[in-house]
């Protein structure tokens, strides 16, 4: 009797007395960053429910900030007490990995998270409506843009205070996503994530159709590839018999050496093993937004709230290149040589498919959502490394591109004309001459995002690319750094727009935030000078965080 | 009946719906081809289970369906909030945006 027949017995038939089911083992403690996450957003649901309108914003505002911060905390603690080093391990039976690069990534996500909360919570941008302060959410989002159900939400001062308790759940399937350890918490913590990112899109107070139309396509296009993901599940389940990465790891570098014969057609079949990781790639590649799975960044970028767009450009991509290091060093080693060459190749036509297309673009955020594919790709070159240089590299380059990209969407919020934000390109014209600071500002991010240095993009870049030519993909750094010269340009260009240029006479105004984006762009650029002036701390903490537990 | 045909099946759903994702034009439609290939995916998984002789594939599709039903809340939600705007759900009108 084979041991498939046995187990079928469990359940065709009783096979006997049901024995005692042991309980699972939780760590909670170690998962407690992800926990303090989601139960603050559970909160913030029931805040919604309970706590009179007029104080919600507050509460609101309030909790995610603790909860963020607390959660940050508990990341530090964890680090601290040895678990992104010595004590590096698996918990929740095999769920969840507690290790350096997911704790380095959590902390990262957290800290990004806390500085985008300022920013969705920013109310003196927009003119106050009815002698109210408005932000940059719709007062009612379910209501048709322009309707009498909406202009009546307006004159009552609704706001949409939901946006703090999603945010919080999107944060909380970031952290797991970096972390996840087996196939199916992958897959989970990607549509958590997901799911709200795909609503916080739609609320945008101006320009609502842009707003539900990138929602829409966002999420239909997500939906899409999160299925291609799942299926490719299914198949590298039915390849190695688990969903677990180690499982499937031991599978990829030994073979199956006993196996069943009832089980030699699927187990260890390498047609499931290359669809399956193919597939499986796609759809971590659509959230990094690599080409050629990048057709929704720009309309995304572009159509949701500036806040959100920022958020989701900066949390969205340390996530899940969080998980695409997981699953390409942990679960697919024994395959490096399949897959090395497919990732050159999309390396390659991310960097210059993103900076050459940006070229062309006349929105200011569009431009920077190329800029994010062309990021994407270099980011890629780091990743093909397979060494713990190369995972430290993309470690580092996360962090310093996530705070830049946070800063740069932050002062896209302040210039504004009658419509709302001003995004033409065109616009900006002379901005250099009106309001210098906040061209000043923008300026480090963009030569930041260019790589110059002494800016945090310089050091980044250098660090990705090192790695990348010690692992012998010297071509790679040459596309890499020919890329970079084109990116280069176009950031340039917005430079010379903002500086050299005679201002419009009805051009944009920039409006004075209060202290909330005030303190998020500061952030953004004094992480951006510092990790650019003095990287070696930062290196140095992403080198001890870039092995991953088994 | 040899449980490998249940893969076969599930492959042809999945590229059903793959391509009913690419060809149709209604959002609604759309989506109930992109269920499909959450199901197909569902097959897949229970064959797999079936066939290796442990459950952990049978617990994975219920995962998948409470997933998938989550998505039709969203997804549901954000598609009639557009067809109250514009008064369709054809993905073609949803154009305001190029390049």
């Amino acid at each position: 009797m084979s041991s498939v027949a046995s187990v079928h017995s469990l359940w065709t038939a009783a096979a006997g007395a049901p024995g005692k089911i042991p309980g699972p083992h939780i760590e909670y403690a170690q998962l407690s960053p992800t926990l303090i996450v989601l139960g603050a957003a559970v909160l913030g649901i029931m805040i919604e429910a309970f706590v009179p309108r007029r104080s919600r914003y507050y509460s609101q505002l309030l909790l995610s900030l603790v909860a963020l911060a607390a959660a940050f905390a508990a990341v530090i603690g964890l680090a601290a007490a040895g678990f992104g080093s010595s004590k590096a391990h698996v918990a929740a039976m095999g769920a969840v990995a507690v290790d350096g690069p997911a704790l380095f990534l959590q902390g990262t996500i957290l800290l990004v998270s806390l500085i985008a909360v300022f920013t969705f919570a920013e109310r003196r941008l927009d003119p106050a409506a009815h002698g109210k302060h408005v932000d940059s959410f719709a007062a009612q989002p379910a209501a048709v843009p322009g309707g009498a159900a909406e202009q009546a939400a307006v004159k009552a001062g609704f706001t949409t205070t939901e946006v703090f308790p999603i945010l919080l759940f999107a944060v909380g399937g970031m952290l797991i996503f970096p972390a996840a350890n087996d196939l199916l918490t992958l897959f989970v913590a990607l549509e958590v994530f997901s799911l709200p990112l795909y609503i916080l899109c739609a609320l945008a107070r101006r320009q609502r159709l842009l707003s539900q139309e990138s929602a829409l396509k966002y999420f239909l296009l997500g939906a899409f590839s999160s299925a291609f993901l799942l299926f490719g599940v299914a198949l590298l389940y039915g390849y190695a018999g688990t969903v677990t990465y180690a499982g499937i790891a031991e599978v990829v570098s030994d073979g199956a050496k006993q196996i069943d014969p009832a089980l030699a057609g699927t187990m260890s079949n390498d047609a499931l093993l290359l669809i399956g990781g193919a597939l499986v790639l796609m759809g971590l590649l659509f959230k990094v937004g690599a080409v050629p799975f990048h057709m929704w960044t720009p309309d995304v970028y572009q159509g949701a709230p500036t806040p959100v767009t920022g958020f989701m450009a900066a949390a969205t991509k340390v996530a899940a290149f969080g998980a695409l290091l997981r699953v390409l060093y942990v679960v697919l080693p024994g395959m490096r040589w399949d897959w090395r060459p497919v990732m050159w190749g999309v390396a390659i036509i991310t960097m210059l498919g993103g900076a050459i297309v940006a070229i062309t673009q006349t929105d200011i955020k569009r431009l920077l959502a190329y800029s994010s594919i062309a990021h994407a790709g270099f980011i890629l070159a780091g990743v093909i490394a397979t060494s713990k240089d190369g995972v430290s590299s993309v470690l580092f380059y996360l962090g310093a591109y996530s705070f830049v990209t946070l800063g740069a969407f932050a002062v896209v919020t302040l210039v504004r004309d009658a419509g709302g934000e001003a995004t033409q390109l065109s616009k900006w014209a002379g901005l250099g001459r009106r309001s210098p600071l906040v061209a000043a500002v923008f300026a480090v991010f963009l030569l930041a995002f260019a790589g110059i240095p002494l800016t945090s993009g310089f050091a980044g870049k250098f660090a990705v690319f090192k790695a990348a030519a010690q692992s012998g993909a010297g071509w790679l750094v040459v596309v890499g750094v020919i890329s970079s010269a084109i990116a280069a340009f176009f950031y340039i260009r917005v430079i010379v727009l903002m500086f050299f240029n005679e201002p419009k006479a009805e051009g944009p105004t920039v409006a004075v935030p209060s202290p909330l984006t005030s303190t998020a762009i500061a952030i953004g650029v004094t992480a951006t000078l510092v990790l650019g002036l003095a990287p070696q701390y930062f290196l140095d903490l992403a080198g001890h965080a870039g092995v991953f537990v088994r | 009946m040899n449980p490998v045909y249940y893969l076969y099946l599930a492959a042809l759903l999945f590229t059903i719906g793959a391509a009913g994702v690419l060809i149709r034009r209604n959002a609604i439609v759309v989506f109930m081809c992109i269920e499909l290939m959450l199901n197909a995916c569902n097959l897949a998984f229970v064959t797999f289970s079936r066939l290796h002789g442990n459950l952990d594939g049978q617990i994975i599709a219920f995962f998948t369906m409470v997933v998938a039903a989550a998505e039709v809340v969203v997804g549901l939600a954000i598609i009639v909030t557009i067809f109250r705007t514009r008064h369709t759900a054809s993905v073609d009108d949803a154009s305001l945006m190029k390049l």
